[in-house]
């Protein structure tokens, strides 16, 4: 092997653990000698766990040398999204408010994952409450991209995306409630499923949009990302929500084929203002599914104009609710106060920044006693028509195929004094989460700062075999020739 | 930047009352960016009156429909310890809080 | 009854209750009460970042009896919602409820009037929710316990059609008894199990529209809301006719002072923002399982007071007390079903039976005997074996022993003589030893029969059947001279 395992794919260290070639521990030592290389230009860890990596990489090693089949992810190393409860771990969604929060229990992906024989390295940088496009809303400062150190990661699971770009973990765990694993894996170069609604437990992920939240992984391949679904898909008796339909077996599903696949493209994702190297690299990418066999139909999705809106009602709704809890009486971070009323009002204030405030501001607003039906409700019923519109579209095509985010990886502090225009940079995700569907983004291309582009496919409802297909077939032609990333 | 009154889709007072709604302690500072950043998000929003939604059911979930049930049996330990440890204040196996004044 | 001729009450109730379950609403944590402080908690119940709920199916069902016992319909959709408030025993800053389509609609409950048809209060919903944890106070801070967090209520409204505090309280015994008919509660008001808030306003009679509520909260007795609604009516009325207004707004009852102040606590706008619960998707209820539980509905208590009614001649006090309790009618008809004749039945469990359940610490069923030891009891009294007395010192001593009937009227030498051969030889001595009073009976003091018969039963300890020791005595006395024995009186068994 090479001496720089940290490069591999979850597919091949699988390979290469099997065989014995390699071992977790070395694969491990080998992750976090990279992060300590490399966190000083990224900062995508909040906290690196290196002891515990190395105990599970250890026990890792006793399964791959025992009798008994090793698990789905034996001795893989990943690094975590931090809002994800990991017991005994820090937890602190990046809010200053949940500093020194240590759940005592895991989040159920967690335990599905250290079923699986997972190696956690950590836990990665975010905007705060995933509350961002950009994870510059941390309070624990921003990470950089590892094309472009002057550039966002994109977000809210910026650090996940950026961890992987940079080979610092061979996957992550990011969640997703606007296209917050999809848009950070499009401006890191990588590969981010985000699945249908339901099909993974939220348990013990600190929730932001609770109808819209979905966890999901962040990898270097498609088939990685497949590989990272079947571990964590499932019915939860601890997630009510949570869809009790059987998992498929998805990376079988990868079987190259494109031939008479249905592509639909929305006319209304193709608009003014997009930067033209992503409309061109997207166009180009159409053209290669053609030439393989698939068919390219022009399809409407015309109510998505209003998805922006709709969704910052509904999810800084729900969000103002789930938020209500972090009032420094249970846990995390309590500001000194003389009265109980000035407790919660200094705690929130001190502990929350200023989008997350924000965030719950406009939620608070829009449930508040007279603006229910104006804002609230109204939202929920435009969400209606959004979801109206995949189902017609989904008559007439398998997948749907867009940009991800309309430009590159923007720079820091380009779009923190306007947060309208931060919000648009989700434009083309958004409406996936509303309407519940699965979507991933990969890479199909790279603009003339090298900066890449992301292709966004959709699917209906459990349709993530499709999609995954479809994209490993695509990443499997050889189209798009990968590019490291040249800054780390 | 000081807001026209006629652009200010909620005024000041609004923001006081919303941030006591969600326990928020402003300053003059933070209420006066929050006029102004909420007004504009609500003047976006307004393009959804656009939409003729009579007869259009709200989407409150996307999910399986149906509530699943868990049977009544008790299946947690009793664990003080485990949950106090992250008491920013607690007194025996109390969380303790300034005094309430009902 | 309105206060004054000028004014009438209009009050709603609000009843919380909690359900008996082994586990909360939401988490498997054990819904019991007197653990110490913060034992039965989870990370769902204290509201930890990330947790979510999960139904228990057996407050569902818990809820239909009521609904069905309610006369409610039960909604075959209903949904949860948030209702977002800050308060310290509230771990998630918002409480598990519901708003818009409660489990059940338009049920009533009918309050006896004695004779009469009885009152029908209507039922605004009943919906469920989850409790909030416990504060107590210190002097210089307040301490959280969440071993309450999550437990499963009942939230149970009426319109506002009860006109007095007497009403009001009449309302309330009945929901409990209800509730403790159907075992979905306790209903222990001291403990909180089972809790009462009153809104309450007053209007000039003929009017229809209402006027200013004010909520009381804190009543934790039955005294306390008939006091408290008292109180607040006559506040209010002193206001209205001194040309004031009320105004909207939260009161709290002090049982010290017997007054109701408005709660500092309350002062805050109160807007709870409810919206649907995400968390939870929409709570379906199969047809099929309400027909199961309909099939297997207890009887409440107005079903069983029209039984009484129809089927016994009781008085409408009589069968007010034997039906309050669903183990006291039980007990009851346990007794007339071992045999023992209904009036003698339903006054033994009105007297002796209430008595030493009330004496008694213990659960009902622990501080008295097997109704068919007690029947056993009564039927030597109908025998003539043991005296009604005789019963009485027996029933105590089996409350205590929970030895049987047989053993304890032997045990405590309660038989009763029946003998004639040992009542003749008693009498003779009796009336040998007040030779003098027998003359003076012969010469037309007949009172002193009574005294007679007092001596012997005296002299027998209180076992000899009366109803032996008259006939030998009035034969005895009749052979000793004048006059005819059939004009002295009698005393019954
Ligand atoms: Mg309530
Ligand atoms: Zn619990």
């Amino acid at each position: 092997m090479n001496d720089e395992l940290f490069r591999l794919t979850i597919n091949d260290a699988r390979a290469a653990l099997r065989k014995r070639e390699i071992s977790a521990v070395e694969l491990t030592r080998a992750c976090l000698e990279r992060i300590s290389a490399t966190e000083p230009k990224l900062n995508a860890f909040l906290t690196v766990a290196e002891s515990e990596a190395l105990t599970q990489a250890q026990a890792a090693d006793q399964r791959l040398a025992g009798t008994q089949p090793a698990p789905a992810l034996c001795g893989i190393p990943l690094g975590i999204k931090d809002i994800f409860c990991v017991r005994g771990m820090r937890t602190t969604c990046a809010s200053r408010i949940l500093e020194n929060f240590v759940p005592p229990f895991d989040a159920t992906v967690i335990v599905r994952l250290r079923e699986a024989g997972a190696v956690f390295l950590g836990k990665l940088n975010m905007d705060e409450f995933a509350m961002g496009s950009s994870t510059e809303n941390s309070a624990f400062g921003p990470t950089r991209n590892p094309y472009d150190l002057a550039r966002v990661p994109g977000g809210s699971s910026g650090g996940s995306a950026a961890a992987v770009a940079a080979d610092e973990c061979l996957a992550s765990l990011g969640t997703d409630t606007g296209g917050s694993i999809r848009q950070p894996a499009a401006l890191c170069g990588i590969v981010g499923v985000k699945p249908t609604y339901s099909r993974v437990s939220r348990y013990g992920i600190v929730a932001f949009a609770s109808s819209l939240d979905q966890v999901g992984p962040l990898t270097k391949t498609v088939r990685d990302g497949a590989i990272m679904m079947h571990a964590l898909a499932g019915v939860d008796p601890r997630d009510s929500t949570c869809s009790a339909r059987p998992v498929p077996d998805y990376e079988s599903a990868l079987n190259g084929e494109l031939r008479n696949l249905r592509v639909g493209v929305p006319k209304e994702f193709f608009v003014e203002g997009m930067q033209p190297a992503v409309d061109d690299a997207v166009r180009a990418t159409l053209k290669h599914l053609e030439a393989a066999g698939a068919t390219a139909r022009e399809i409407s999705l015309p109510h998505s104009q209003y998805a922006v809106a709709t969704y910052y009602l509904i999810a800084t709704a729900e969000a103002s609710a789930n938020l209500a809890r972090y009032d420094g009486i249970r846990y995390g971070f309590r500001a000194e106060a003389e009265d109980l009323n000035e407790l919660y009002h200094r705690t929130r204030a001190l502990g929350f920044g200023p989008e997350v405030k924000r965030r719950i501001m406009l939620g608070t607003f829009a449930l508040s006693s007279g603006y229910y039906d104006a804002y609230y409700l109204k939202a929920q019923r435009v969400r209606t028509l959004i979801r109206k519109d995949f189902e017609a579209a989904f008559n007439t095509c398998d997948v749907i195929v867009t940009p991800t985010s309309p430009t590159t990886a923007f720079r820091l502090g380009e779009k923190t004094q306007d947060p309208l225009q931060m919000y648009l940079s989700d434009i083309f995700t958004i409406s996936v989460n509303l309407a519940g569907l699965p979507a991933l983004s990969m890479p199909c291309g790279y603009d003339s700062d090298g900066l890449p582009i992301g292709l966004q496919i959709i699917g209906p409802a459990f349709g993530e075999e499709t999609i995954l297909r479809a994209a490993d077939a695509l990443e499997r032609s050889g189209s798009i020739a990968r590019r490291r990333p040249s800054a780390v | 930047m000081p807001l026209r009154m006629a652009e200010a889709k909620i005024s000041l007072d609004g923001v006081r009352h919303v941030a006591r709604l969600a326990r928020l302690a402003l300053d003059a500072q933070e209420e006066a960016k929050l006029q102004h950043d909420l007004s504009s998000i609500l003047e976006y929003v307004e393009k959804l009156t656009e939409l003729e939604l009579s007869g259009v059911e709200p989407t409150a979930q996307v999910g399986d429909a149906g509530t699943p049930m868990r049977d009544d049996v008790v299946t947690n330990e009793p664990a003080a310890d485990a949950v106090l440890a992250n008491a920013p204040a607690r007194e025996g196996f109390w969380f303790k809080v300034p005094k309430i004044i009902e | 009854m309105a206060i004054s001729d000028a004014y009438e009450a209009v009050i709603g109730l609000e009843v919380h209750t909690q359900l008996l379950t082994r586990s909360k609403i939401f988490c498997g944590c054990a819904n019991e009460f007197g653990a110490a402080p913060n034992h039965n908690v989870c990370p769902v119940c204290m509201g930890m970042p990330g947790v979510l709920p999960v139904f228990n199916r057996r407050v569902l069902e818990l809820t239909i009896r009521v609904g069905l016992a309610t006369h409610s319909q039960i909604s075959e959709r209903s949904i949860f919602a948030r209702k977002n408030y800050f308060y310290p025993d509230l771990p998630k800053g918002y409480q598990i409820s519901q708003y818009e389509r409660p489990l059940c609609v338009g049920g009533y409950i009918e309050l006896p009037t004695g004779n009469g048809a009885p009152r029908r209060i209507q039922l605004a919903r009943i919906h469920l929710e989850e409790d909030a944890g416990k504060n107590i106070h210190r002097p210089t801070a307040s301490l959280v316990d969440f071993n309450r967090s999550g437990t499963p209520l009942l939230e149970i409204v009426s319109e506002p059609e009860l006109r007095s505090a007497e009403e009001a309280t009449a309302y309330l015994r009945e929901l409990r008894s209800i509730l403790r008919y159907l075992e979905v509660s306790d209903g222990n008001m001291e403990e909180g199990s089972f809790r009462c808030d009153a809104n309450v306003s007053v209007r000039p009679c003929g009017a229809t529209e209402l006027g200013a509520k004010t909520e009381i909260k804190n009543l934790n007795s039955f005294k306390f809301v008939e006091k408290a609604i008292k109180h607040e009516i006559e506040r209010q009325t002193a206001v209205l006719k001194a040309g004031g207004k009320i105004m909207q707004e939260t009161h709290l009852w002090d049982p010290e002072r017997g007054e109701t102040r408005p709660m500092r606590s309350k002062e805050y706008a109160h807007d709870y923002r409810y919206f649907p619960e995400p968390d939870l998707p929409e709570l379906y209820v199969p047809p099929e399982l309400v027909e199961q539980i309909r099939a297997q509905a207890p009887e409440v208590p107005a079903a069983r007071r029209a039984r009484y009614a129809r089927d016994l001649s009781l008085s409408a006090y009589e069968i007010d007390v034997l039906t309050q309790e669903r183990e006291v009618g039980d007990y009851f008809e346990a007794m007339v079903a071992a045999g023992i004749e209904t009036k003698a039945a339903a006054n033994w469990t009105m007297t002796e039976v209430l008595r030493a359940s009330n004496e008694s610490t213990e659960t009902f069923s622990n501080a008295v005997p097997p109704p068919a030891q007690t029947a056993a009891l009564l039927k030597l009294v109908a025998q003539n074996e043991i005296s009604l007395n005789a019963a009485k010192t027996a029933f105590a001593a089996m409350c205590k022993s929970g030895q049987d009937a047989a053993t304890t009227v032997k045990a405590l030498g309660l038989a009763q003589v029946s003998d004639e051969a040992t009542i003749s030889q008693v009498c003779d001595q009796v009336l040998s030893a007040e030779a003098d009073k027998v003359a003076q009976f012969h010469a037309g003091r007949e009172k002193l029969f009574g005294f007679f018969v007092g001596q012997v039963v005296k002299a027998m300890k209180g076992n000899a059947n009366p109803k032996v020791v008259n006939e030998v005595l009035k034969r005895k006395l009749a052979m000793a001279g004048r006059p005819s024995p059939s004009d002295l009186p009698s005393s019954g068994a």
